[in-house]
């Protein structure tokens, strides 16, 4: 690898989702050398797993095309795949940061041809779709990632598929000798932005996600939107593989809970308004869904989107936070059991599929910073004078949508830009 | 109705959240409720709840406080815990619901035919007495609760069950006289005495 030059006078970004992505590039096209380092095989991030944005329902793919384009155009800007922060060291105005760097095998004479991936036999759980399908021991994470080039999986080294790989590669791409790297830099100012992860399902012992197979969670859906997903673009039960035509969404799955996630984790009363759109897009008019929620969150300009999906007959919404789920054995539906709010009806309702509307939960554990920083009981980090300069972005600093996000990470960048040009003055 | 209810009635009146929350154990939680339903959806016995606790706190908030305090529901809860459990914002619902019933009692309002009120009185009645439940004694009042005829058809049901109780000990026949008891049965009773004075006083300058 090419040696890392940086300087107190360096951003650091770390983690590539939107709002790393923003934050570095706002950051560089206002002059500032920036290395991003994201700890996936490409950027891009959550939203790169999302099949459409809410409000407008646009594809998340065209947002993350005009970001790429200004990273490929920008000379400021580095970018550093595979590499996670281990340990950082000293003040504002100079941080000394220790980066690991695994391996990815392949160069950048990679064409994406797919010759490898072909050639390969192994496969793994693929990460990108949650698991839901497979991947080959060489792969590609998504069809817009960047690096625009193949990863061999660590688990296929040393084994007949990775001569496979190698032998099929046209272009020399394949390098099996390739270590794992340390590298030590000097920044001035760090920016946060590792994002969140879905919470996990299965903790939510009621719910029988890890029981019930057509219990699925929010992020799942999305990718099953995808046309390149798990289903091929279709709502389909896991169970069965049929089409999924009587949907449930439970709103705060793992959030505002105080034996999961304590925090409103915001976006998901808009995830599920947003996915019940995809019904009539799958089925015409031929549909059912059913919203289950303690209040629905949709605040300001975000009323309207909301407004509309109450005017959908084929929707309907269940105030009442769902006790339990059984599941009916002779048809494989998920019963949804509880008590509502407004009558206090007891119910107990069948359905083809629930979809948990999962919580956001901060992705890195409070006490896995490679620095002390001051965190929330939620696991958020705090805008506060004591972290210095590293300031969090994105879902690092709260649940945020992507609107949000992108807002918090021109914050950061801003803050980030105030201290490096501070380093700059006093060195005249 | 006692005077004690007149006194509270006249003291909260018309703010029977306030009343809960100086008078019932653990009321102060009352207004954490966000009306989630998750501890009525979760309670075994939820269908035979007239106002399941998700309500009972509406009920609470709304002043409905003859409604609650006459009604049977919160007899309903056999501590299972369950809504404790999973309750989101961590309310002691059990202990509420025990709370408003012993709350209901003492103002002389919980409903006279309530099976798990009745029981209370009658397995506090029989304990205190010596120091010891007497199990015979405790079976046959239970049997014949609810009058003559029904305690003649329990005890036949449950035959078989007292006679294994004897065959293996756990029951004498005996107990019928007096039964056994603990080694200071005066004592016990005057530590009682003092508790109920000490409650008494404690009601008395909450109240
Ligand atoms: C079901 C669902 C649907 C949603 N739909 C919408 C929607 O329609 N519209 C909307 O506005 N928002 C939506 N959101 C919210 C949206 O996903 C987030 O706002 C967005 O992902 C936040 O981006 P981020 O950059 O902060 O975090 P992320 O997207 O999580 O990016 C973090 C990046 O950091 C990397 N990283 C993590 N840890 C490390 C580490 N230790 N070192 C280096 N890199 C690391 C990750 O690999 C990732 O690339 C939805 C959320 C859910 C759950
Ligand atoms: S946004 Fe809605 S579903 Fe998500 S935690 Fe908040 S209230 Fe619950
Ligand atoms: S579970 Fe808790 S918050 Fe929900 S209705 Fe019951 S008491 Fe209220």
């Amino acid at each position: 690898m090419s040696e890392v030059i940086a300087t107190n006078q360096t951003i650091l970004v770390v983690g590539g989702g939107i709002s790393g992505m923003t934050a570095a590039l706002e950051a560089a096209e206002c002059g500032k050398q920036v290395l991003l380092v994201e700890k996936n095989p490409t950027v891009g991030g959550r939203v790169s797993q999302l099949y459409k944005y809410f409000p407008k329902l646009c594809h998340p793919k065209c947002g993350l095309e005009i970001n790429l384009r200004r990273m490929k155009a920008n000379r400021n800007l580095r970018l550093m795949t595979l590499t996670e922060v281990t340990a950082v060291e000293g003040e504002a105005g100079n941080y000394s940061v220790t980066l690991k760097t695994s391996p990815r095998y392949v160069n950048d004479n990679c064409t994406a041809c797919g010759a490898c991936a072909d050639a390969v036999e192994a496969e793994f759980d693929d990460e990108h779709n949650y698991g839901l399908m497979k991947r080959k021991g060489a792969w590609l994470p998504f069809n817009q990632a960047y690096p625009f080039r193949y990863v061999l999986d660590p688990r296929i080294i040393g084994t007949p598929d990775a001569d496979k790989a190698k032998a099929a590669c046209k272009y020399d791409a394949i390098d099996l000798d390739m270590q794992e790297e340390e590298t030590t830099i000097t920044v001035g100012a760090i920016v946060w932005a590792t994002g969140w992860r879905p919470y996990d399902a299965g903790k939510i012992q009621p719910y029988g996600y890890d029981r019930f197979d057509n219990v699925i969670t929010s992020v799942e859906l999305e990718r099953m939107m995808d046309p390149h997903g798990p289903t091929g673009g279709k709502i389909l039960r896991p169970s069965d593989g049929k089409e999924a035509k009587d949907v449930a969404f439970i709103q705060c799955a793992g959030s505002r809970d105080k034996n999961h996630l304590k925090h409103c984790s915001r976006i998901c009363c808009m995830a599920s308004l947003k996915q019940a759109t995809y019904l009539p897009e799958q089925y015409g008019e031929d549909y059912k869904g059913t919203i289950y929620y303690i209040d629905i969150r949709a605040i300001d300009r975000l009323d309207d989107f909301y407004q509309n999906i109450q005017k959908d007959p084929n929707i309907k919404f269940v105030k009442s936070k769902v006790a339990s789920i059984t599941e009916d054995k002779e048809t494989g539906n998920p019963v949804l059991h509880g008590v509502d709010t407004e009558g206090y009806h007891r119910y107990s309702n069948p359905h083809d599929l629930v979809v948990l509307a999962i919580g956001m939960e901060p992705s890195v554990p409070a006490d896995g910073f490679p620095m002390e920083v001051v965190i929330n009981e939620e696991g958020f980090v705090e805008l506060d004078e004591k972290n210095g300069a590293f300031f969090a972005a994105g879902c690092s600093s709260d649940a945020l949508d992507v609107n949000r996000a992108v807002q918090s990470g021109t914050a950061s960048a801003l803050r980030a830009i105030q201290v490096v040009n501070r380093v700059a003055g006093a060195e005249g | 109705m006692s005077d004690y209810n007149q006194q509270m009635i006249e003291k909260y009146r018309g703010n029977f959240l306030k009343e809960v929350e100086a008078n019932v154990e653990e009321g102060d939680w009352v207004k954490m409720c966000m009306q989630c339903g998750v501890c009525s959806g979760s309670c075994p016995l939820g269908p035979h709840w007239e106002h399941p606790p998700q309500e009972i706190f509406m009920m609470i908030r709304a002043n409905k406080r003859e409604d609650i305090l006459s009604s049977s529901s919160m007899w309903m809860c056999t501590s299972c815990y369950n809504c404790i459990a999973r309750c989101p914002r961590g309310l002691p619902i059990t202990h509420i619901m025990h709370g408003l019933a012993t709350y209901a009692k003492r103002l002389g309002l919980a409903p006279k035919e309530q099976p798990t009120a009745k029981f209370a009185q009658l397995f506090w009645d029989n304990l205190t007495k010596t120091g010891r439940v007497n199990e015979l004694k405790l079976g046959l009042s239970l049997y014949f609760m609810n009058g003559f005829g029904e305690g003649i058809k329990t005890a036949l049901k449950m035959k078989d069950v007292g006679l294994g109780m004897l065959k293996t000990k756990r029951m004498t026949p005996m107990e019928m006289l007096g039964g056994h008891k603990c080694k200071d049965v005066k004592g016990l009773q005057a530590m009682l005495k003092k508790a109920e004075e000490l409650e008494e006083a404690r009601i008395g300058k909450r109240g």
